[in-house]
C-alpha cells in the first residue's frame, strides 16, 4: 500500500504520452483517429448525461412554478435572474427562515463532525501505523470490521440507546454517532505508513520532543493531504446520512438540509408551493459540496487511490 | 515515570534507561491516541450491536388484554418472525437482483472511463474527470428528488419519453432507482479505479508496446488485472451501499405509488420501527448487518484468492 508523490506520478505519465504518441505514428494516423473520436463520443454522451440533470435543476430554479411546464425545460427565460433571486428570498423566507436552519445544522453535522472526527481517526490509525505494540492486530481487526458494519444497522439500536438517556430529538444524537469513522483510521493508517518515515520520528525522539507534541506538529503537517481526503470523505458521509436523522429527528428545527428538503418534498401533494423551493433548495443545498470539492480538487484526487492501491 | 536514571548508576546504564523511559513514553502515546477513537466506537459501534442483539431476544408480554406490556426473554421468537416474514424476504430479494445488476453496470462504465481518462485517446482530461465526478456532490435524497422530477411524466423535460415510458411504474421504479444510483456513483468509483491506474509504472508496459500491442490489448492483459484491487474495494462498498438502499426509495415514494413500505430492508426495519415493534426491527437490523457482513466478507476472500493465485 504506497502512495506515490506527485512528481513520480507526473514522470509516468509524461512517459506514457511519449511512448503512445510514437506508437500512434508508427500504426498511422487513421486507425488513431477513429479510436480517437469513438473515445471522445463515449465521453461526450455520458457528459450529457452526468450533467443534464444538473443543468435542469439550474434552469428549474429560475422559474416560477407555471414557467416550468410552460417554458422550454433546459432553458432560461427572459426573466431568469430577476425569477431566481425571487425564488431565492421565498426560499429562506419559509416558515421563518428554517431553510436557513437546516444549512447551519448541516454544516454543524458535517463540517464540526467531520473535523473532530478526522482528529481522532488520524491519531487512531498513526498509532497503528507508527507503534508496535501488544494488540495493534487486534485492534486494526476491529477497526476493519467497522468498516464492513453497515451504518445502517446501527441507526435503530442508537435511537433506542439515545431514547434510554432521553437524548433523541437533539443535535448530540445525530452529532455524536457521525464522529466515529472506522474507514478513516483505515485511510490515516496507510496514509500514515506511506509519508510520516520512521527515521524522522526517532530523530524527533532523540531532539527530546515528546510523542504527542511530534505527532501534532510534525506528523500532521507531513499526513496534511491524506487528512483533507478523510475529511471531505466524512463530511461528504454526513452531509449524505439519511437515516439516522429520520429516525433520531421530530423537530423541524434540528434537521440537517437533505431531510429537510425530504420533508417539504413529501408534503408538495398538500402544499404545492413547496415545489419550486424544494428545486432552487435543491441546488442551494448542492452548491457548497461542489466548491468544497473543486477547492480541494488536488488533495482527494491524490488521496483517493491510496485506498485502493495494495 | 519511575524510571530517571541517577548518576550514581554511571554512564553505562543511562542508554538502557533512556529507552526503557522512551519505550514507556510511547505506550503512553499510543494509549492517548487511541483511546479517543477507542471510546467512541465502543459508546456508537459495539454496544449498539450488542444492544440491538438483546432487543432482538426480547419480546413483549402482556397480563391480559389490557395489562401492562413488559419485556420479557424470548430466544428466537423474533427470528422465528423474521424467517416467517415474506414482505422482509421480497425486499432481500429486490436488492440482491438490484446489485446483481446494478453493480456490474456501475462498476463496468467506472473501469471504462478510467481505462479511457488514462489511456492517450482524450482530450480535455481534466474536464470530464470532474464532470463526471460532480454527481457525487449531489446527497441520495437530493438525487432521488432530481430524477423523481425528471421521470415524473407532468413535469420531465422529457415529456416525449415519460410520456411513454412510466418509469415509476411498478416494473420498472427498481430500475429507475438503479439509474439514480448509477449516476451519483460512476465517478467516484471511476476516480478510484483511475488513481490506480496512475500509480502503475509505464515501464510495465512499455515493452509490450514495443512488441505491437494495441491499446485495447495493454487494458485488457495489463491494466485491468493490476487495478483489481481497487475494483474489489469499490465492489465490497458497491455490495454494501446496495444491502442499506433507504434514502432513494424514501424520498422516491412521493413520487411514485409503486414503491409500498418494505420495499427495501432497510425500509422494512424503519416502517417496524415506527409501529413500533422495536425487537422485531432489531431483530431485522441483525439479520441484515450479519448478511452484508457475511456477503462483503466472502466477496473480499473469494477474490483475493483469485489474485494470489
Amino acid at each position: 500500500m504506497t502512495a506515490i508523490p506527485a512528481t513520480a506520478r507526473k514522470r509516468q505519465r509524461n512517459g506514457s504520452s511519449r511512448a503512445n504518441f510514437a506508437d500512434n505514428r508508427a500504426r498511422g494516423p487513421r486507425q488513431s483517429i477513429m479510436s480517437r473520436s469513438a473515445a471522445m463520443i463515449i465521453m461526450g454522451v455520458f457528459t450529457l448525461y452526468f450533467l443534464t440533470p444538473i443543468w435542469w435543476l439550474l434552469t428549474t430554479s429560475t422559474k416560477t412554478g407555471g414557467e416550468i411546464t410552460s417554458t422550454p425545460p433546459l432553458w432560461f427565460t427572459s426573466n431568469s435572474l430577476g425569477t431566481f433571486l425571487d425564488n431565492l428570498g421565498r426560499l429562506f423566507a419559509y416558515g421563518d427562515g428554517l431553510f436557513g436552519r437546516w444549512l447551519v445544522n448541516s454544516a454543524i453535522y458535517a463540517g464540526v463532525g467531520a473535523l473532530i472526527g478526522t482528529v481522532i481517526a488520524a491519531m487512531c490509525g498513526y498509532a497503528l501505523a507508527k507503534y508496535e505494540f501488544k494488540g495493534r492486530e487486534a485492534v486494526f481487526n476491529v477497526v476493519l470490521s467497522g468498516v464492513l458494519v453497515p451504518a445502517t444497522a446501527l441507526a435503530l439500536p442508537l435511537f433506542l440507546i439515545f431514547s434510554q438517556v432521553n437524548l433523541t430529538n437533539t443535535m448530540w444524537a445525530v452529532f455524536l454517532p457521525s464522529l466515529v469513522s472506522p474507514f478513516g483510521v483505515y485511510l490515516a493508517r496507510i496514509y500514515a505508513a506511506a509519508s510520516v518515515p520512521g527515521e524522522l520520528l526517532e530523530a524527533a525522539r532523540l531532539d527530546g520532543s515528546g510523542e504527542i507534541r511530534t505527532f501534532f506538529t510534525l506528523s500532521t503537517r507531513l499526513m496534511a493531504p491524506a487528512l483533507v481526503t478523510i475529511f471531505l470523505f466524512q463530511f461528504v458521509a454526513i452531509w449524505n446520512n439519511f437515516f439516522l436523522p429520520l429516525i433520531m429527528l421530530r423537530d423541524q428545527a434540528l434537521f440537517p438540509v437533505t431531510l429537510g428538503l425530504y420533508a417539504w418534498n413529501s408534503q408538495i401533494s398538500q402544499i404545492p408551493e413547496l415545489r419550486s423551493l424544494v428545486i432552487v433548495g435543491a441546488l442551494v443545498s448542492i452548491v457548497p459540496l461542489i466548491i468544497a470539492f473543486l477547492a480541494l480538487q488536488r488533495f482527494w484526487s491524490s488521496g483517493l487511490g491510496a485506498g485502493g492501491v495494495k | 515515570m519511575t524510571v530517571t536514571s541517577t548518576p550514581a548508576e554511571g554512564p553505562k546504564a543511562l542508554p538502557a534507561a533512556r529507552k526503557n523511559r522512551s519505550s514507556v513514553a510511547q505506550r503512553r502515546a499510543v494509549a492517548l491516541f487511541i483511546a479517543p477513537f477507542a471510546l467512541l466506537f465502543l459508546a456508537f459501534y459495539a454496544i449498539p450491536i450488542v444492544y440491538a442483539i438483546v432487543q432482538s431476544l426480547l419480546t413483549v408480554e402482556r397480563e391480559g388484554t389490557f395489562g401492562k406490556p413488559r419485556q420479557v426473554f424470548g430466544g428466537l421468537v423474533q427470528y422465528e418472525q423474521v424467517f416467517q416474514n415474506t414482505a422482509f424476504w421480497e425486499s432481500v430479494g429486490r436488492v440482491l437482483l438490484f446489485g446483481v445488476v446494478q453493480v456490474p453496470i456501475m462498476l463496468g462504465l467506472a473501469l471504462l472511463f478510467a481505462l479511457l481518462l488514462d489511456s492517450p485517446l482524450l482530450k480535455g482530461k481534466k474536464f470530464f474527470r470532474l464532470a463526471f465526478f460532480a454527481p457525487y456532490a449531489v446527497p441520495g435524497v437530493i438525487a432521488a428528488i432530481m430524477w423523481g422530477f425528471l421521470y415524473s411524466p407532468s413535469l420531465s423535460p422529457f415529456e416525449a419519453v415519460t410520456s411513454n415510458v412510466n418509469f415509476l411504474s411498478a416494473e420498472l421504479v427498481l430500475w429507475a432507482i438503479a439509474n439514480i444510483v448509477t449516476w451519483v456513483y460512476v465517478g467516484y468509483n471511476m476516480l478510484i479505479i483511475y488513481a490506480s491506474l496512475l500509480a502503475i509504472p509505464t515501464e510495465i508496459y512499455e515493452a509490450a508496446r514495443l512488441d505491437g500491442a494495441s491499446n485495447i490489448q495493454i487494458a485488457w492483459r495489463i491494466k485491468i488485472p493490476l487495478v483489481v484491487p481497487a475494483i474489489i474495494l469499490t465492489a465490497v462498498f458497491s455490495i454494501i451501499g446496495t444491502l442499506q438502499l433507504l434514502a432513494e426509495p424514501q424520498t422516491l415514494r412521493s413520487f411514485s405509488s409503486a414503491i409500498n413500505s418494505t420495499f427495501t430492508p432497510n425500509l422494512a426495519v424503519y416502517t417496524t420501527a415506527s409501529v413500533p415493534n422495536y425487537n422485531l426491527a432489531a431483530a431485522f437490523s441483525v439479520v441484515l448487518a450479519l448478511a452484508t457482513f457475511i456477503l462483503s466478507f466472502f466477496f473480499l476472500k473469494s477474490t483475493q484468492r483469485k489474485v494470489t493465485q
